[in-house]
């Protein structure tokens, strides 16, 4: 029960560590990577607030071990800011329409978010329902996040014309 | 006060960012699990399996043994060390410490704890634990507690009843008596909270140099640091409480007394910083975070042209094994015991018992969502009775405008509303004419369809004279709320509050208003709270009152700052301060504008040019204010009537439904809502509170519950159990907002954080009932759980 | 009295071994070698809540997401043949699914969440046998077969035979789950399919679920009939007794009413917090009739 050493790119960056393999992902993000900004709901895989794209695609990192992200790519909610630190695209969208409170839910929205503009840019509002279903909010009732979604996405659209 | 409103305003009621945000959306929040310290120890719980057992041994020794362990903890050597925790009524015979000594009273109470060098050693060495139990029968339903002569969840009290009371207010038997009718009904608050998404998680560090306690949680209530005091024997400015930290949801409950107590004691032992993050199942099996659950008996009279007389209602509440400051609420719901309507008397019996289940805090709305739901099912049921429209029943006892200020008969005076208009705005977004419609065809081709209406009250601002009115010995009557603001040498402002935030926006708010008031961009003016040792006093962000009380310190001391401005440049320009004129800082002679002193020149001196300071005045720029609540200080008059809230918010709900009437599901369509909270300091803050606690009302309405089987163990520890709504149970709302300003408040502000709370679980259930009335249906208990429903349309057993 | 398992012990894992299986071969040696303590994790998505929770303590873990050939989705002439380590947005997602085996991709669509049909996969739900799962009650009712290989070679096994009880299933200690294998209906036949569910919630585990395929021939009248109730018994049911009556006639709402009976023999429905088992056999009744209605309608299209 030794522990695995494991390498993966995390937001870009390679990143090699040794953690014993019953070590969820989630808890090597954050204790032993040091990236705070996914975070714990449930530890069962229903809250959806622990979410992270791997390989571009989103998951509850609760759901998976660290050992078997050795060789993937992770991009968290930390990855989707520009490259100076400040808001991206979907981050601003989510200020502007104040898609959040208590912004514990957040990151793990933006997740869902992100990976459903990659694929579909003009989501319509039971799409954005079918992504963000596996998260849950306790404090907006979700119709800001709806908009925030809605709004990043004619953003995009706009900027990519 | 001297009252800013209207377009007046410049950044009050604009659209404008949440400050907070933008750490959030970048993954930069600093959450208590956050926070990390070298050398933290991790603690996990061992709860216990039986909702009432004897505890009649614990053998630590193996899982003290294990590698990486530091401590392990059970109930009895920790009561040894600190004061059972202070509960909010006088119960010495109820004693609640952090683990339980010689006897669990509900299944998941934390038996021992384990501290390690990381959360997964911790789990491992609580297998190791072995405790020999005498499990007992437990109390587990309310009416049985009460009745109950010798079976007692605390037996040194004697009886399981926390609290008893009586109120009567007016003429009741005289207005029973003469109205022409009157009916009798039941209504059931399920079981439920607010069940944040980020649990209660503290972190302790004690200081052998300095001798301080410094605590890092997720903590609401910055108060607790008395409590906390107490319970460990410490003096209370060796406690340093920091509340620089995030707070991921409240809504009331996040008050882990048990948890900090736990986390400072192992701290201070163990010399090194210990966390205690609750994990999912421990905090809703043991976290002592339950809600109201109550049962009321209401008698209710009526003229039969729905004129509504008089109320007899009777509830009882269970508030577990642990009540805290659960019995208040009880009391909170006197401040609008008759609603928005013009109800004549009212006779008020409350009571609370202890059963064996997990402990009930203050929840959103402290006690208000269960009593609005019962005072809606009362019109409704009259309506019903009388064959009248829901509508129509409400317009003929809804407050008149012109009424205003208007005493309701257990003494508050309701500062202002326009109830009429706003339920009318409610109706037109709605489209209530083609709501009609849509329901009736619905009905016509065989679907189960309906329309809620509920026109409720949200209380806001505070004042715990509640307190008083269930044990006169309380004689607490100052409920305040303070700020300080400092201008530095560059000009730059800082405002400094004394509690954390956990999602209401209060620095978008501070710095909202203190750019109002002092006419600078409230996105220059930076917020910081204090920790709990440079805080001035608060009586932290509960009661809907942040916006009325925080505004109203943050508006004061912003006063105190421009006089101070005001009194240099009338120094230095030698001119009466009535001469002189305020402008974004700048300060002139009204009839010569070009002298003038700028800001800059006034930080100047209040810095650095002590010869140029008017004779008497201390150097430096800044300000505090201590605001008391409006119409707080008063005790009650010899008929208990007394002003609680100073201010009452509004809301007229309409959603509509329709039932499944094969599954008993419910699907809520469509959803309209108009509400008035008086000025709106940030309108997407005040939607995102109101759209929220609606969402949270539809759960407590249809979906959650902790539940509890016949034999005290409880069912609900998990996310997929217990049941908060998902984007897909919640349907696209449309709001209005209205503005009635209240006449008390800085900026004519009202309380908005219990939002859509406090209305939505009424609105709801109106509309199942509708949707169930053609059948001669209805259902009393919430949440409505779709096989309840369906048992009651299909007749079989539930 | 020695301590109990108490409700909310755990949400970190037990120790354990691991390693990243390379061939099935490798996988069966370890299963065998392992001796009932090893477990093999696929997407995860219901062992890592159970391992989290200490509910499963193996000591070793087994993964098999890295062998390429465990994943993939092959339609031959009479069978459709999924890997077992497929994943379930993948079947979703996939056009051949969707065209021939369409009650498998309307049941996975009631899965979860995007972010769980990422990772779980087809045969990892299977393998976990719960009865109020979608995709076993689907497969069942498309009389599938399951593939496990162990050590000492591979067997089919029908999922009429293979789920046992709640989270129990013929598959030894010492097998893998390999694929799923679909039977196809030749083309001359009209088949409708459905799905229908009662949850609280959207995505999560089904209340009561029912699922049928129907096949209707040249004149109209019923040439085969599946149906099956999930959520209302230890494993999910088929409805023999009610296809036998529906079989060779012309299926209509009261041919249907009439036969619902046969389900209340067939199932036995427990009480929970969620719903009381009357509740269960009265909704089992209704999402029967309402699926058998919608596959009828969709075989006469
Ligand atoms: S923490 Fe992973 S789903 Fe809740
Ligand atoms: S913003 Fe608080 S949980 Fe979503």
């Amino acid at each position: 029960m030794s522990k695995r050493e494991i390498t993966l790119s995390i937001n870009g960056k390679t990143h090699t560590g040794a953690i014993e393999p019953r070590v969820s992902l989630l808890d090597f993000l954050r204790d032993e990577v040091g990236l705070t900004g996914t975070h714990v709901g449930c530890e069962h895989g229903v809250c959806g607030a622990c979410s992270i794209l791997l390989d571009d695609v989103p998951i509850r990192s609760c759901l998976m071990l660290a050992v078997q992200a050795d060789g993937h790519a992770v991009t968290t909610v930390e990855g989707l800011s520009n490259q100076d630190g400040s808001p991206g695209a979907l981050q601003d969208a989510f200020q502007d329409a104040h898609g959040m409170q208590c912004g514990y839910c957040t990151p793990g929205m933006l997740i869902s978010a992100q990976a459903l503009l990659a694929d579909n840019p003009d989501p319509s509002v039971d799409e954005i329902k079918d992504a963000i279903g596996g998260n849950l909010c306790r404090c907006t009732g979700y119709v800001q996040i709806i908009e925030s979604i809605q709004l990043a996405a004619s953003r995009l659209r706009e900027a990519g014309q | 006060m001297n009252q800013k409103t209207g377009d007046n305003l410049r950044y009050v009621a604009h659209k404008r960012r949440v400050r907070e945000d933008r750490r959030f959306v970048t993954g930069k929040g600093k959450f208590v699990q956050d926070v990390a310290l070298p050398e933290t120890k991790h603690a996990a719980v061992l709860p216990s399996p039986y909702p009432r057992a004897r505890i009649l041994a614990i053998d630590t020794t193996a899982a003290e043994a294990l590698e990486g362990v530091a401590m392990v903890l059970t109930g009895q050597q920790m009561a040894a060390d600190c004061n059972p925790i202070r509960l909010g009524l006088k119960l010495p015979e109820v004693k609640w410490y952090p683990l339980a000594v010689e006897m669990a009273r509900y299944a998941g109470e934390w038996v021992a704890i384990v501290v390690a060098d990381n959360a997964y050693i911790a789990e491992d060495a609580l297998e190791l634990i072995q405790v020999d139990y005498e499990p007992l029968a437990p109390i587990i339903d309310p009416e049985q507690a009460f009745a109950e002569t010798d079976l007692f969840v605390h037996p040194g009290h004697g009886s399981n009843v926390l609290y008893h009371g009586n109120f009567l207010w007016g003429d009741v038997d005289g207005d029973f008596a003469t109205a022409d009718d009157s009916l009798t009904f039941r209504a059931r608050w399920g079981r439920s909270s607010t069940v944040p998404i980020e649990t209660f998680g503290a972190l302790a560090r004690w200081d052998e140099g300095t001798e301080i306690l410094d605590i890092w949680a997720s903590i609401q209530m910055p108060n607790f640091v008395e409590l906390l005091a107490n319970t460990l024997g410490y003096p209370l400015n060796s406690i340093r409480l920091h509340q620089d930290v995030d707070v991921g949801g409240s809504y009331g409950v996040k008050r882990g007394i048990k948890q900090s107590v736990l986390v400072g004691y192992l701290s201070r032992k163990l010399r090194v910083p210990v966390r205690l993050i609750e994990d999912r199942l421990v905090n809703m099996a043991g976290g002592d975070a339950h809600g109201p659950d109550r049962i009321f008996d209401t008698d209710v009279a009526f003229n039969s042209d729905g004129i509504i007389k008089s109320l007899k209602i009777r509830a009882l509440d269970d508030a577990g094994a642990y009540p805290g400051r659960a019995p208040f609420q009880l009391a909170k719901p006197i401040s609008a015991i008759v609603g928005p309507y013009t109800i004549n008397s009212v006779k008020y019996e409350a009571i609370s018992v202890a059963t064996n289940k997990t402990g009930q805090v203050p929840v959103r709305g402290f006690g208000q969502a269960p009593t609005n739901y019962m005072i809606e099912m009362a019109v409704d049921t009259v309506a019903r009775h009388l064959n009248l429209d829901r509508l129509e029943i409400r317009r003929r006892n809804l407050i008149p405008s012109d009424a205003f200020p208007y005493q309701i008969p257990s003494g508050s005076n309701y500062d202002s509303g326009d109830y009429h208009t706003v339920l009318q705005k409610g109706l037109d977004l709605a489209r209530y004419d083609e709501l009609l419609q849509r329901r009736d065809r619905a009905r016509a081709e065989g679907r189960l369809a309906g329309i809620g209406i509920a026109t409720c009250l949200e209380p806001g601002g505070g004042n715990n004279i509640f307190e008083y009115l269930m044990d006169p010995t309380a004689e607490i009557t100052t409920f305040m709320e303070a700020c300080e603001v400092k201008v530095d040498p560059q000009g730059k402002i800082t405002g400094m509050m004394g509690t954390t935030t956990s999602g209401q926006g209060h620095e978008t708010l501070f710095a909202t208003i203190l750019g109002e008031e002092l006419e600078f961009d409230p996105d220059l003016i930076r917020i910081v709270h204090a920790d709990s040792l440079s805080a001035l006093p608060t009586r932290s962000p509960v009661a809907s009152r942040m916006a009325i009380m925080l505004g109203g310190a943050a508006t004061g001391a912003a006063g105190k700052i421009k006089d101070r401005a005001m009194a240099i440049a009338a120094f230095n320009l030698d001119l009466p301060v009535e001469d002189l004129e305020y402008s974004g800082g700048t300060i002139s002679d009204r009839n010569d504008p070009s002298r003038k002193l700028t800001w800059a020149e006034i930080c100047f001196i209040a810095y650095r040019a002590y010869h140029k300071l008017p004779p008497g005045m201390e150097p430096g720029f800044h300000a505090q204010y201590v605001f008391q609540v409006p119409g707080g200080g008063q005790l009650p008059d010899a008929q208990n009537r007394v002003q609680i809230y100073p201010c009452f918010s509004f809301q007229a709900h309409v959603p509509y439904v329709e039932i499944d009437p094969g599954t008993g599901k419910v699907s809520v369509l469509d959803y309209a809502i108009a509400h008035d909270c008086g000025t709106v300091i940030n309108p997407d803050i005040v939607r995102g509170m109101v759209i929220g606690g609606l969402a949270h009302g539809i759960g407590a309405a249809l979906y959650e519950k902790f539940s509890y089987d016949g034999e005290g163990q409880f069912l609900s520890a998990t996310f997929a159990d217990y049941l908060m709504p998902s984007v897909h149970e919640i349907p696209d709302v449309k709001d209005v907002e209205h503005c009635t300003p209240s006449p008390l408040t800085s900026h004519g502000q009202k309380g908005s954080g219990e939002g859509g709370y406090l209305g939505a679980p009424a609105a709801i259930a109106s509309a199942v009932n509708d949707a169930l009335h053609p059948l001669g249906l209805s259902i009393t208990e919430l949440p409505m759980r779709m096989s309840e429903i369906e048992a009651l349309i299909n007749n079989g057993p539930g | 009295m020695a301590r109990e398992d108490a409700t909310g012990v755990s949400v970190k894992a037990a120790k354990f071994d691991y390693i990243l299986a390379e061939s099935v071969e490798e996988v069966v040696a370890t299963l065998d070698r392992g001796d009932g303590e090893a477990i093999v994790i696929a997407g995860g998505q219901s062992l890592m809540p159970m391992l989290a929770m200490r509910l499963a303590t193996p000591a070793m873990v087994i993964d098999i997401n890295n062998i390429a050939h465990l994943s993939g989705i092959d339609v031959r002439a009479d069978e459709a043949v999924i890997m077992a380590c497929t994943r379930q947005a993948t079947a979703l997602a996939s056009p051949q699914v969707q065209a021939r085996l369409p009650l498998l991709a309307k049941a996975i669509s009631y899965v979860g969440h995007q972010q769980t049909r990422n990772r779980g996969t087809v045969g990892g739900s299977l393998s976990h046998a719960d009865p109020a799962s979608e995709i076993p009650l689907a497969a069942l009712t498309m009389d599938a077969r399951v593939s496990l290989a162990s050590a000492s070679g591979t067997r089919q096994v029908a999922l009429a035979d293979f789920f046992l009880g709640p989270m129990m299933s013929a598959r030894a200690d010492n097998e893998i789950l390999l694929s799923v294998h679909f039977p196809l209906g030749s083309n001359d036949t009209r088949m409708g399919t459905a799905f229908h569910e009662v949850s609280e919630r959207k995505g999560d585990f089904a209340v009561v679920a029912a699922a049928a395929q129907i096949q209707l021939d040249a004149n109209g009248l019923c040439s085969k009939a599946a149906l099956a109730i999930g959520g209302v018994d230890g494993v999910p049911r088929r409805i023999t007794g009610l296809e036998a009556r529906l079989l060779g006639s012309r299926i209509d709402q009261d041919k249907i009413r009439a036969a619902l009976p046969e389900i209340a023999n067939a199932i036995t429905p427990g009480d929970d917090q969620h719903a009381s088992a009357a509740y269960r056999r009265r909704v089992a009744g209704v999402l029967a009739e309402r699926a058998l209605l919608e596959a009828v309608a969709e075989a006469e299209q």
